[in-house]
């Protein structure tokens, strides 16, 4: 009797744990869930622009919806991806303590390898409607990984490089370009060191601007196409490293770093993957006011930020309503405002209302950000795989001093 | 119950540490289901031998360790030598806790701002020569690792000062100084043959804290030190960060390297003792009196004055970059000041210093009470520690962070511990327990026994001469440790970080997310914020005695 009573309560106890995940098809239903849930979004705490966002999305949801969210700030991505890691460990498979990540790349590529996370939910929101993924192969492609509904986008990031216009007029619009300037005004470039994620990217942008044949690096890297491939990109870096910031002998650490160098008057050309990136410098007094943004003429690499759901997170369904909430077209529409933001919007405005997309309509555009004509088009992220061979050569190349 | 308080303390630190360690070892070894790895193995150790930077990575840990510890210590020991008990050491002195209380990431921030190549003092120079331009020159990050050793040496001289000064009153300096200089020897001849051979016992431990904590430093390195490769400890932190989940077994392999390099390092300076012992056995005895001491006086005085004005000007530096509005190469201080900053994250920061405060209360607070009760218990019960007692109790600080926080966090998942706030004060013990020991145990035992006598001559019990002339007496001390304590508390962050599981944030762990950013201004505002953080319980260890004892001449200062 006793016994028969033990199983039908673990019975219920694991019918309950499989019930308890929110269905997003059932949207009712995950807004009634996510009503009076505490939302632990753990995104990258570095930027005022990007935190004040979060607040005022924050805010949003917990007048809409109910749902009150808590900004864990972190200094790296890592810090979450650890967390779960660690919770899985210890077998803590429900209960987690990250409810959604802000995540990307070479993350989300491991979290989903290691059945780290939630889902698929992400297709199934309201909002993702408003997108549209054939036009936009980047918001269901994470670094060329399928999301397959693991991760939703909401913000699309560009590379732009940026320059003093008050210490350079005429500034170089090509990898080819650049090393030849950068040969003319030694030092006065820096790109920061490689594993850190705009390091790779401006890696990625040089192998596609020089490599013989781009169309191959969508494919996973293989041992016959790796060499021909990467050659002249070596030979590239063989020849622009002397003429760096510190003659290669000392690397920026990050992206902000290059911000600050720019600003210290150390480098004249620095770049970043958001596209109003020298606006909100400017904006927060990093930057003088003559800093303007350039491209180069062939397009640069962009891609999508997303946000995922741990595997064991407490509020699935808090999580997906801001997930939602992050793709409406309020919510986008400020994150595009140059003023707030200016990281570009995942929506497909022509499947929006009218009176929403006048929202977009009206955003105005300071000086130093270029205008989408401006921005030019937008390169394909390469396999992850050939980010892993160029970094592991990287390193063993350059990143280790004789 | 007080005979049991020296095992209970030990359970509290070397629980965490080895439970810690065992969760490092086993991915070290291979081990770690979650990603799939079940079988042990070396797979992990010979993937670290692989990476073409290991050599230079642990070349640098060892060497600007060993470098930053010994140039600390001989410019502290050359400051007293030459100085103590004079007024411009009384300055130093009041200078210390202000010392003290700065982070080590924002002195190395500010440190970074005086000597980079577009920093203040070049700011100066360009001034002077009309550059527009910064000169391209190697100073941060250079590959020998100088700046980072330099930035090691100025925020450890502080503590070994501390150090010292709470060692020193136990030796009577004055009497056996007065001695030799009767005698004829030099002032710092006669320090160094009369009083560095018995306070040199009394502080080994602390420096070996800073040895270990100088090979394995993480912060700081990733501030001043080369990148190509960095020292040990960060590329650790490196792999354990990858996106790329196989590293884990990499950085697990690592970090038990980076212990190992700890051990060696403490091995290889216990072997400097020795040799330097040795050496000098026949100098010590031969009546050398001295010759010109004036000019290493004055030297040691430069070089301390140096290292505490590079921190103090780092921190001053800090502050106008929290008032900055745009500012820019070659000018010496901001175009506009601003109070922007401030206002856009003042408020956010003062909202965690309540929390930050609560924590490191009660920390220290447990922390105090736990190293009273084992030297009362020491007194009563005769339980003195033996050196390998001790030597368990400084394991937290000689264990580098990363080989065993992450192994703590997944005990404290186990435990159901994380999360919360009694778990990162749990934790905070861990760190701070050592430190309390560290500044109270000298003073305590170097009470006058005769004042206990007459205690109990007049009739009070064990209790009563604890309560009524111990803890009186000896209240400038104790609030010390408990300041000293608190401050470390302040200054936790991989503990808080991942024991806190992002759900307990602090001054430090907000300061450390804010300053991801890379804005000085906003670095600044952190910087400043957590010092003044840690500056607290100094200021209250100062103020408290003199409001207690405003009625009592005598215990002004005792």
């Amino acid at each position: 009797m006793i016994r028969q009573f033990f199983c039908t309560a673990a019975l219920c106890a694991a019918a309950t744990g499989a019930l308890a995940d929110p269905d997003p098809a059932d949207w009712a239903a995950v807004t009634e869930e996510a009503r009076g849930q505490t939302v632990y979004w753990n995104a990258w705490g570095g930027s005022d622009a990007v935190n004040g966002f979060i607040d005022w999305l924050g805010a949003q949801a917990l007048a809409q919806h109910g749902v009150t969210v808590t900004h864990v700030k972190l200094s790296d991505t890592a810090e979450a991806v650890s967390r779960v890691l660690a919770e899985k460990t210890a077998g803590q498979d429900s209960g987690g303590a990250v409810d959604l990540i802000w995540i990307n790349g070479e993350n989300f590529a491991a979290m989903k390898e290691q059945g780290l996370l939630f889902g698929p939910w992400a297709e199934a929101l309201p909002n993702f409607a408003l997108t549209d993924p054939g036009a936009n192969a980047a918001l269901t492609a994470d670094f060329t990984v399928p999301t397959e509904g693991l991760e939703a986008p909401w913000g699309m990031a560009r590379l732009v490089f940026f320059h003093d216009s008050a210490r350079l007029a005429e500034p170089p619009r090509s990898m080819a370009a650049l090393a030849d300037w950068a040969a003319e005004n030694p030092g006065r470039f820096a790109y920061p060191q490689p594993p850190d994620f705009l390091s790779s990217t401006f890696l990625k942008q040089a192998l596609i601007e020089l490599t013989p044949d781009p169309a191959l690096l969508s494919q996973p890297v293989t041992d016959a196409t790796y060499d021909a491939a990467t050659a002249p990109l070596w030979a590239y870096l063989d020849a622009l490293h002397p003429n760096l910031w510190r003659q290669g002998r000392a690397w920026p650490q990050n992206g902000p770093r290059l911000v600050q160098l720019m600003a210290d008057a150390e480098i004249d050309i620095g770049f970043d993957f958001n596209p109003n990136a020298a606006a909100n410098a400017i904006a927060a007094f990093q930057l003088p006011d003559t800093v303007r943004s350039h491209v180069h003429d062939g397009g640069t690499l962009g891609n999508a930020s997303f946000v995922a759901i741990p595997y064991n997170a407490k509020a699935k369904a808090g999580a997906m309503v801001l997930a939602n909430l992050l793709m409406s077209p309020e919510a986008q529409a400020r994150m595009a405002n140059p003023e707030v933001w200016g990281l570009g919007p995942v929506l497909a405005l022509d499947r929006l209302a009218p009176q929403d997309r006048a929202l977009f309509d009206a955003l105005p555009l300071g000086e130093a950000t270029l205008d989408p004509a401006a921005l030019g088009p937008t390169l394909p992220e390469p396999h992850p795989s050939w980010m892993d061979r160029l970094e592991t050569d990287w390193t063993r190349r350059y990143g280790v001093a004789p | 119950m007080l005979r049991a308080a020296p095992a209970l303390v030990l359970l509290a630190l070397l629980g965490p540490v080895a439970a810690g360690l065992a969760g490092t070892l086993a991915p070290a070894f291979g081990v770690m289901p979650t990603l799939g790895g079940t079988t042990p193995g070396l797979e992990p150790f010979r993937a670290l031998l692989d990476w073409p930077g290991l050599p230079r990575a642990l070349a640098l840990s060892l060497g600007t360790g060993l470098a930053a510890t010994a140039l600390a210590l001989g410019l502290t020991l050359l400051i007293c030598a030459g100085w103590h008990g004079t007024r411009a050491f009384a300055l130093l002195e009041r200078a210390l806790s202000p010392l003290l209380s700065v982070p080590h990431a924002a002195a190395a921030f500010g440190l970074a701002f005086l000597i980079a190549p577009s920093g203040w003092i070049a700011r100066g120079l360009a001034q002077m020569l009309g550059w527009d331009r910064p000169p391209d020159l190697l100073i941060l990050q250079d590959p020998w690792g100088l700046s980072l050793t330099a930035g090691l040496v100025v925020k450890e001289m502080p503590f070994l000062l501390l150090m010292v000064l709470a060692a020193l009153p136990g030796l009577r300096p004055g009497q056996s100084l007065a001695t030799a200089q009767a005698l004829g020897y030099g002032r710092i001849t006669g320090w160094i043959k009369v009083i560095l051979p018995r306070l040199y016992p009394l502080i080994r431990l602390p420096v070996y804290a800073v040895l270990a904590y100088s090979v394995s430093v993480v912060d700081v390195a990733m501030i001043l030190g080369p990148t190509t490769p960095p020292p040990l400890g960060v590329q650790v932190l490196r792999w354990m960060n990858d996106p790329d989940l196989a590293l884990r077994f990499q950085a697990a392999a690592g970090a038990v390297l980076l212990f190992a390099a700890t051990l060696l390092a403490l091995a290889l300076w216990r072997c400097g003792e020795l040799a330097l012992a040795r050496a000098t056995r026949g100098w010590l005895t031969r009546g050398g009196r001295g010759r010109a001491e004036r000019g290493l006086r004055a030297a040691g005085l430069a070089l301390g004055g140096m290292s505490a004005g590079a921190v103090l000007l780092g921190l001053a530096g800090l502050a106008v970059w929290s008032l900055a509005g745009v500012w820019t190469f070659p000018s010496l201080l901001p175009d506009a000041l601003s109070l922007r900053s401030w206002q856009r994250h003042g408020p956010g920061l003062a909202a965690l210093l309540a929390e930050t405060l609560l924590i490191a209360a009660l920390a220290a607070g447990i922390a105090t009470a736990l190293v009273l009760a084992c030297l009362q218990a020491e007194q009563r019960h005769h339980l003195r520690p033996t050196r390998r007692a001790l030597w368990l109790l400084y394991l937290p600080l000689l264990v580098p962070q990363i080989a065993f926080l992450p192994g703590l966090q997944v005990l404290a998942l186990l435990a159901g511990l994380e999360g919360s706030r009694a778990a990162v004060i749990a934790a905070h013990l861990v760190f701070v327990l050592p430190y309390a020991f560290l500044s109270l145990s000298d003073p305590w035992r170097a009470l006058d026994p005769r004042y206990a006598a007459v205690g109990h001559a007049l009739g009070h019990g064990p209790a009563s001469v604890f309560w009524r002339l111990r803890l009186p007496l000896l209240l400038r001390p104790v609030l010390t440790a408990f300041a000293v304590a608190a401050a470390a508390s302040v200054g936790q962050f991989l503990p808080t970080l991942l024991i806190g599981a992002g759900r307990v944030p602090t001054l430090t762990t907000e300061a450390v997310a804010l300053a991801s950013g890379g804005d000085r201004r906003v670095i600044g505002v952190t910087a400043l914020a957590q010092t003044g953080a840690a500056f607290l319980p100094f200021a209250l260890a100062l103020l408290l005695p003199a409001l207690l004892w405003r009625h009592r001449r005598g215990m002004r200062h005792g």
